[in-house]
């Protein structure tokens, strides 16, 4: 493979990587703030947060995506190609998100929150400083698949000619004829992106779990360094 | 909205709706081999021996975290290559059907994992072989308790169908895209497009939820 089809795998990864971290990050804002407005006491913010997470979980990412392309600008708003992926990304992976944060809210126990209101907390006090810092740190797990789920998802920019790591392996294949190692090796690195985020997110959860004084059994990655330490 | 042409808007439902068909037949086809495969991979996962164990957590792992996209051009540019040849509508059905073959296999993992201890101990008290323990006491037993996450997973494979565009199968948004090149109006054919697949997967989560609730009941009984 020559330098410059390198160069297009390389540019690819770096679009990639931008569209699952930027989108990572604003699904994260969606995520919350459905997830917030499902558990509200007011009944409009519930509708509202209802009405975003059944159309966006039952609509799929890709159409979201032809969508914001091709129709917008029928509207008058042309948004740019990554943008365009970054939104439809992170309006899809922000509605499963929201379950996620809605679960566990829900999950903290109903002792916790008297406790609070028996100190005389406001509402806002008592989600930002009893509910949310236990929240966040069961949401981890759940958002680590989630992101998951993003960085695969990613690939369908492709699909409206975004040039991200799938694109440029299209156009490596074109030239070189060899399809079931481009494709082959494209599914490696895949892999292996996924192993990483996932490796990032595992120790992001053991801090958090960490700061709440709890422990997270050790996964299968740590367990394998563990055992290698013993028999050295 | 400068001239939004409702005629192409409403035309395009005739044509969308013959891609629906296709949709729903590649989301059928390839969750049944997906319920085979994944009981399968659920087993392989499950087994004693770390030589059949491991590397199958390895696979299932991996075809997880790779994209359904990615998956399907291989499939639909490489079997051809080494003299397989199905139909694009067979190879789709393949590769959704692998893909989700590796989240249906947790699934039945975890309704495994539900059956009681005391069930596994009676088998074997009775001195059931292997195979009739599976059969008559731990899968009657965990496939009820595994029917709504189940369910689920037929509605979020008939999510991913319009990945299909991408290796000509004539689902809904190939259809809406040649309506598109046609008519030189995409914003129309796409925007139906969305409406009867957000239609379709709500009326899907409809009866997911009736077999949930169903399910529910008979566990509680």
């Amino acid at each position: 493979m020559s330098p410059g089809l390198w160069q297009y795998m390389i540019e690819g990864l770096v679009v990639t990587l931008q569209l699952t971290v930027f989108g990572a990050l604003l699904g994260l804002v969606f995520a919350f703030a459905a997830g917030l407005a499902r558990v509200s006491r007011k009944k409009f913010l519930r509708a509202l947060g209802f009405l975003y997470t059944e159309t966006f979980r039952g609509m799929s990412a890709l159409i979201v995506l032809f969508w914001l392309i091709f129709v917008m600008p029928r509207f008058g708003y042309q948004l740019a190609p990554l943008f365009a992926g970054v939104l439809a990304l992170a309006l899809n992976i922000g509605a499963y998100g929201a379950e996620v944060v809605r679960g566990a809210i829900r999950a903290i126990p109903q002792s916790q929150l008297e406790a609070a209101t028996a100190l005389n907390f406001t509402p806002w006090q008592r989600t930002r400083k009893v509910v949310l810092p236990q929240a966040i740190v069961a949401m981890i797990p759940a958002f680590s698949n989630n992101l998951i789920e993003l960085l695969k998802a990613s690939a369908l920019v492709s699909i409206v000619y975004l040039s991200d790591l799938t694109f440029g392996a299209q156009l490596v294949r074109a030239s070189t004829q060899n399809t079931a190692g481009v494709f082959g090796g494209l599914l490696v690195a895949y892999g292996v992106i996924a192993l990483i985020f996932t490796v990032l997110m595992r120790f992001l959860e053991r801090r958090a779990a960490a700061s709440l004084g709890r422990t997270v059994p050790p996964g299968m990655i740590a367990r394998i360094f563990r055992r290698t330490e013993a028999s050295a | 909205m400068t001239g939004w042409n409702w005629d192409v808007f409403w035309d395009s439902v005739p044509a969308l709706l013959d891609g629906l068909v296709v949709a729903l037949q590649a989301t059928v086809l390839g969750y049944l081999i997906a319920l085979v495969l994944g009981l399968g991979f659920a087993l392989l996962r499950r087994s004693t021996k770390l030589w059949i164990s491991v590397p199958a957590s390895i696979v299932i792992e991996f075809i997880r975290s790779t994209p359904l996209l990615v998956q399907l051009f291989f499939l639909f540019y490489v079997l051809p290559e080494v003299g397989i040849s199905f139909s694009t509508l067979t190879t789709a059905a393949i590769g959704l059907g692998v893909h989700y073959a590796t989240y249906v296999s947790e699934v039945y993992r975890s309704g495994i994992d539900g059956v009681p201890v005391g069930q596994w101990e009676a088998a074997r008290a009775l001195n059931l072989p292997v195979r009739r323990t599976w059969t008559s006491v731990i899968l009657p037993q965990a496939l009820p308790r595994a029917m709504p996450a189940l369910a689920n997973y037929v509605i979020a494979m008939f999510k991913d169908t319009p990945t299909l565009v991408a290796i000509t199968v004539v689902e809904m948004l190939t259809v809406a895209r040649a309506i598109g090149s046609e008519t030189f109006l995409y914003a129309e054919p796409i925007t139906m497009a969305g409406i009867l697949y957000l239609v379709t997967a709500l009326v899907m989560s409809w009866l997911a939820r009736i077999l949930e609730r169903r399910f529910g009941q008979v566990r509680a009984a």
